[in-house]
């Protein structure tokens, strides 16, 4: 059971702060009056009554919690590392009440059993989880799953996150047989044969680092084989945690003429570069690898003009053990919910992104991508927000996570903004 | 004093260091000249050579150096299987780390493994190859091999011949060569030669010909026979041709070219037989300059202040 910090029972105001609509885009003047964890109404700030409570908010922004669209918890199968409910409290001190779930646990999520499962585990959580279904049966890249029936159960997309289909009639099936759905198919693009061995991304920083290297054009080379397949069979796809200039400038031509391609980038790939991992820090192993400078920048070139439509999290929990192994064996990824917002701010309002188009990277970007209704309070429905500090500059440490896992690269790392609480109904999160 | 504590890597490492070690080596050099080989100097010192990999001629090297300082040596050898098995690096050095060991002399066979260690340790970490990262060690006694030869680091031009790529020989190498100002040329098949290499200062040239004219000394890369069957070399002859240092080749300089090799050679592969064991060749004198090399940098980190002699 997952109870808020602070319960909201009865009348609340939250006073103070900016209201700012990602959805419609705007601010909204006064403040937000809260009954039992409902949504009232908007109130204007001389508002009196002896009955509610003031939950100050001064000098904050309160706004829709965010939109993951790509979280591995890893229930089934590895509950040391994350369950459903570790991972929404994540989620929910990240500022998250909705996250879309890989499907790469141990058995994958490849039968609409499993999507049911998924969803009826979530049922009683303050966060909307939305399942991915895998592209093939045990993500073996050889056969297509249950697309149809995984969908009926509430499958919002299908992938193999993780791995690669590397079959291209495999890919051409998929992307063909789930245009009847309307849902985008997300294919983790790396050419396994040049990515070979390797651990990190190939630059003068991989020949520094005796390690080997991954070119950028591991990446490119899939997507594009990806977004040719896609126009021929004329569907529907993302691209998930890009990774390099070459991918974005191919995603960036390809939208010119069609609306059928829409991608995510990681805070991490928007936050470090390859020089970051010289301490041979592996909480920065992670797949596709963090690139070079030149890399970074396109990233952040393709948020700016829409050629990235949104920030997630690829939050990828591993046990110490395994992080703890030496460089070469230990697992690739490293969890986000956590510091998303203030990493990805970090790094952005440095390069002149309003804060506005920052929170849409979290909550319009992915809302359209996946297709995901959402509506920032409406009267008589659930309170649904985030109020986040922008001026609050943390250290993050090894204790500020509500994950079962720690391996997050930011440990160490001054990040700008802090989410303060996110509210779902009457459960209140707090981060102190 | 060096400037660090530890000795894993010779990217930033000081010349002042490098030839502080190079004179300390030198007259360790003369104390393995003696009927008696061995000074007290780390008497009650005890020094662990943990290597998770098979180096019998690096092993055996600073167990030498060790024994001829008097220090107490424990060997331990895991399989890097044992990684594998589930058995973390952790664990591993945990145990060791209880039983308050001052050096630690490690092979591994992953990057970073060295700088890994000293996370987790207290005791003084040398490292003894990490993958194809570096060898500090080896680099060292090939830089006071080419200064015993030389004289001097002045003008020198030294080439880098192989498989650069997997080479933890090569990394360190450039590091201390470009530290000492000496001109480095890079020779090998391109794909065994690492992406963006060039930024660390050195040129690169495939012809192995124009290698040789150019170069007052050579360091020729072991060729590991399992690179090839793996498309990375096609043949051992096409190699040879190639980039082979035959006695036709050398035969044909018109000038004194001094030969290194870090060993085992593969004779008739990267170098030949006759060129191995000929007055150019300076690769015996590596060996012997490893024992003395690597008994001054375990000076140097455990034992400051006390004279060579007493």
């Amino acid at each position: 059971m997952i109870k808020g910090d602070k319960i909201l029972n009865g009348k609340w105001i939250l006073s103070g702060g900016k209201i700012y609509d990602p959805f419609k885009e705007k601010y909204i003047e006064g403040n937000i009056l809260i009954s039992d964890g409902k949504f009232e109404k908007i109130v204007n700030q001389n508002y009196k009554d002896k009955d509610v409570n003031i939950f100050d908010c001064e000098g904050k922004i309160i706004t829709h919690p965010f939109i993951d669209l790509h979280a591995h918890f890893r229930e089934p199968g590895r509950e040391d590392k994350e369950t459903i409910e570790s991972g929404c409290l994540s989620a929910l001190y990240g500022g998250y009440t909705t996250i879309c779930l890989m499907p790469n646990t141990e058995p994958p999520v490849d039968t609409p059993e499993l999507i049911k499962f998924i969803i009826d585990k979530s049922k009683e959580y303050p966060v909307d989880i939305l399942p991915i279904g895998a592209i093939t049966k045990g993500q073996s890249g050889k056969e297509l799953t249950e697309i149809g029936l995984m969908v009926k159960e509430g499958a919002l997309a299908i992938s193999d996150d993780g791995i690669p289909v590397e079959d291209s009639r495999i890919m051409r099936y998929a992307l063909e047989y789930s245009k009847m759905f309307g849902i985008p198919v997300i294919n983790h693009a790396e050419d396994v044969f040049l990515r070979s061995g390797a651990v990190m991304n190939e630059s003068i920083e991989s020949t520094k680092l005796g390690l080997p290297g991954s070119p950028p054009i591991t990446e490119s080379i899939m997507v594009s084989r990806d977004l040719m397949i896609n126009k021929y069979v004329k569907s529907r796809m993302h691209v998930p945690h890009i990774s390099s200039k070459e991918s974005v400038e191919l995603v960036r031509k390809y939208r010119e003429t069609s609306d059928e391609v829409t991608s995510e980038v990681t805070p991490h790939h928007i936050y470090f570069n390859d020089e970051s991992l010289s301490t041979f820090n592996s909480n920065l192993k992670v797949a596709p690898p963090i690139r070079s400078e030149e890399h970074r920048k396109a990233l952040i070139d393709g948020l700016a003009d829409g050629t990235i439509d949104c920030i997630a999290t690829d939050h990828a929990p591993h046990n110490i053990e395994e992080k703890e192994s030496d460089f070469m064996h230990s697992s690739c990824g490293m969890i986000g919910l956590e510091t998303a917002f203030s990493s990805s701010y970090t790094a952005l309002s440095k390069e002149k992104f309003s804060i506005e188009k920052i929170i849409s990277f979290f909550t319009l970007g992915p809302s359209k991508v996946m297709n995901i209704k959402k509506e920032f309070l409406s009267p008589g429905k659930q309170v649904e927000v985030v109020i986040i500090d922008l001026n609050k500059e943390w250290k993050v440490t090894t204790d500020d996570f509500k994950s079962k896992s720690r391996n997050s690269g930011f440990i160490g790392h001054k990040l700008k903004s802090k989410v303060t609480s996110t509210i779902y109904g009457k459960d209140c999160f707090i981060n102190q | 004093m060096l400037s660090n504590k530890h000795f894993i890597s010779l990217k930033d490492t000081p010349k002042e260091d490098i030839m502080k070690l190079i004179e300390t080596g030198l007259s360790f050099r003369e104390v393995l000249e003696r009927p008696v080989k061995k000074v007290p100097t780390l008497s009650g010192k005890n020094i662990l050579n943990l290597f998770f990999e098979n180096s019998t001629r690096t092993k055996m090297s600073f167990e030498l150096a060790e024994k001829r300082l008097s220090a107490d040596v424990t060997n331990f050898s895991a399989s890097s299987s044992s990684l594998n098995k589930g058995e973390t690096f952790r664990d591993t050095v945990q145990n060791i780390q209880v039983m308050k060991i001052d050096c630690i002399v490690m092979r591994h066979p992953s990057p970073g493994s060295s700088l890994q260690l000293t996370n987790f340790v207290d005791s003084i970490i040398v490292n003894g190859g990490d993958g194809c990262h570096e060898h500090p060690t080896q680099a060292m006694l090939d830089v006071m091999s080419l200064y015993e030869k030389f004289e001097t680091f002045k003008n020198l031009k030294v080439a880098i011949i192989g498989d650069i790529l997997h080479s933890r020989v090569a990394l360190s190498n450039i590091y201390a060569l470009k530290t000492l100002g000496v001109e480095v040329t890079l020779c090998g098949p391109p794909h065994l030669i690492p992406i963006g290499i060039q930024d660390l200062g050195v040129d690169i040239n495939y012809n192995v010909d124009e290698v040789l004219e150019w170069a007052d000394a050579i360091n020729v890369l072991r060729i590991q026979r399992e690179r090839m069957g793996i498309g990375l070399i096609p043949s051992v002859r096409e190699y040879r041709e190639v980039f082979g240092i035959t006695s036709k080749r050398i035969e044909n300089l018109k000038k004194e070219i001094v030969i290194m090799h870090p060993g085992p050679i593969n004779r008739g592969v990267e170098l030949d037989g006759d060129v191995a064991d000929s007055d150019n060749s300076i690769i015996l004198n590596q060996v012997l300059n490893g024992v003395a090399m690597r008994m001054s940098i375990l000076y140097h980190l455990l034992s400051e202040g006390d004279t060579i002699n007493d």
